[in-house]
C-alpha cells in the first residue's frame, strides 16, 4: 500500500479481468483502484525520481516508457472510456490516488462523458519542397539575379498555396469533428518524413465515423497534388483530455 | 476499432506529440519536470545521434588497448 504508483488513465469502472497479465512501466504489474464508478489504471512506480527523470531524457529511454504508458492506455481505451494521464503522473501511495479520485470526482465524470464514444484520429499534412531556392551555378551576372528572385517568387507562391491549402483541409475536417488540436509541426530530422510538415492535428470524432474521417482527410488532401497527408489512429484522447479544453493553436 | 486502438506499432514521434503535450496533467506526489523533456532538446540530440550513426569514426573502433 505504500509504494508509489505511477497513474496511467482514468475511465469508468470495467471488469478487472481486462487488464489481466498487463504489464506497465519496468515490467510492473497493472492494477486499478477504484472509487464509486471510477477507476485509476496504475502500476507500481520506478522508485528512484531522479534515475527516471534522467532517463525520460534520453531519446531511446524516453520510449520504452512512452511506449510502455501507451500501451496500458490502449488497452485501457478498448475496456472503458478513458482519460489518458500525462507521461509520468507518481503519487506517493495507493492512498493518494484514491484522494485523487474522490476530490476531482466531478471533473473526471464530465471529462468522461465528453469523450465516452470518441476516438482521436492524428491528421499530419506535408507539402513537398519542390522549387530549388538556388540558381544554377552556371549562370552569371544579371541572368543569376534574375533565375534567383524568379525561383525565390515561386517558393513564396508555392508556400502562399500550401497555406491556403492546409487550411482548406484544416477546417473542413474541423467542421466534421467534435473538437480539434494542433500539436507542433514534426521536425523532419525527428520524423523522418519527406516534405514539410506544415499541419499535425488531432481531431476528436465519434468512433463509427472514425473510417469516414479518414476518408475524408484523404479525399481532401488528394484534391491538391501539392499536399500529402498522414493519417493515425485511432488514438484514445490523449489530446482531448485537458479539462478546459480548447484550440491551443 | 477497439482492437486498432491498442494497436501498439505507432510511430514515437506520435506518440511523445500527445504523451509530453496532451494528457491530464496532475501535479503528482513526485513533480516530475516533464515540461522540461521538450521536443526540440530532444530532436537535437536525435540529430546527433544520426549524424554520429552516419558518419561514425573509424578511429574507435581502435580504442581498446
Amino acid at each position: 500500500m505504500t509504494a508509489p504508483r505511477y497513474v496511467y488513465a482514468i475511465g469508468r469502472a470495467f471488469d478487472p479481468a481486462g487488464l489481466d497479465g498487463l504489464i506497465g512501466i519496468d515490467g510492473a504489474e497493472v492494477h486499478r483502484i477504484a472509487h464509486r464508478d471510477l477507476v485509476a489504471v496504475v502500476s507500481a512506480a520506478p522508485s528512484d525520481e531522479a534515475a527516471l527523470r534522467a532517463r525520460l531524457e534520453r531519446l531511446d529511454e524516453l520510449a520504452v516508457v512512452a511506449e510502455a504508458h501507451h500501451a496500458v492506455v490502449a488497452a485501457a481505451a478498448t475496456q472503458t472510456v478513458v482519460v489518458p494521464f500525462r507521461l509520468a503522473t507518481i503519487y506517493r501511495d495507493e492512498h493518494r490516488v484514491h484522494e485523487l479520485l474522490r476530490e476531482r470526482y466531478e471533473e473526471f465524470e464530465a471529462l468522461l462523458d465528453r469523450l465516452a464514444g470518441t476516438v482521436e484520429v492524428g491528421i499530419k499534412l506535408y507539402v513537398a519542397d519542390r522549387s530549388p531556392a538556388q540558381a544554377t551555378p552556371s549562370a552569371s551576372g544579371r541572368a543569376y539575379l534574375q533565375q534567383l528572385s524568379q525561383r525565390h517568387r515561386r517558393r513564396d507562391e508555392e508556400w502562399r498555396h500550401a497555406a491556403a491549402a492546409v487550411e482548406r483541409v484544416d477546417t473542413a475536417l474541423n467542421a466534421y469533428a467534435l473538437d480539434r488540436n494542433h500539436h507542433r509541426p514534426q521536425p523532419a530530422q525527428l520524423s523522418g518524413a519527406a516534405g514539410d510538415n506544415v499541419l499535425n492535428a488531432a481531431y476528436l470524432v465519434p468512433t463509427e465515423r472514425f473510417t469516414d474521417f479518414t476518408e475524408l482527410a484523404r479525399r481532401l488532401a488528394r484534391d491538391d497534388p501539392a499536399l500529402r497527408v498522414e493519417v493515425t489512429g485511432p488514438w484514445a484522447p490523449y489530446s482531448f483530455a485537458a479539462p478546459e479544453n480548447g484550440d491551443r493553436s | 476499432m477497439t482492437h486498432a486502438m491498442a494497436e501498439r506499432n505507432v510511430a514515437l514521434v506520435d506518440l511523445l506529440d500527445r504523451l509530453l503535450e496532451g494528457g491530464v496533467v496532475l501535479t503528482g506526489d513526485l513533480t516530475l519536470a516533464i515540461a522540461d523533456v521538450d521536443l526540440v532538446r530532444i530532436s537535437l540530440r536525435a540529430l546527433i545521434c544520426s549524424v554520429e550513426a552516419d558518419h561514425g569514426d573509424p578511429a574507435d573502433t581502435g580504442r581498446r588497448p
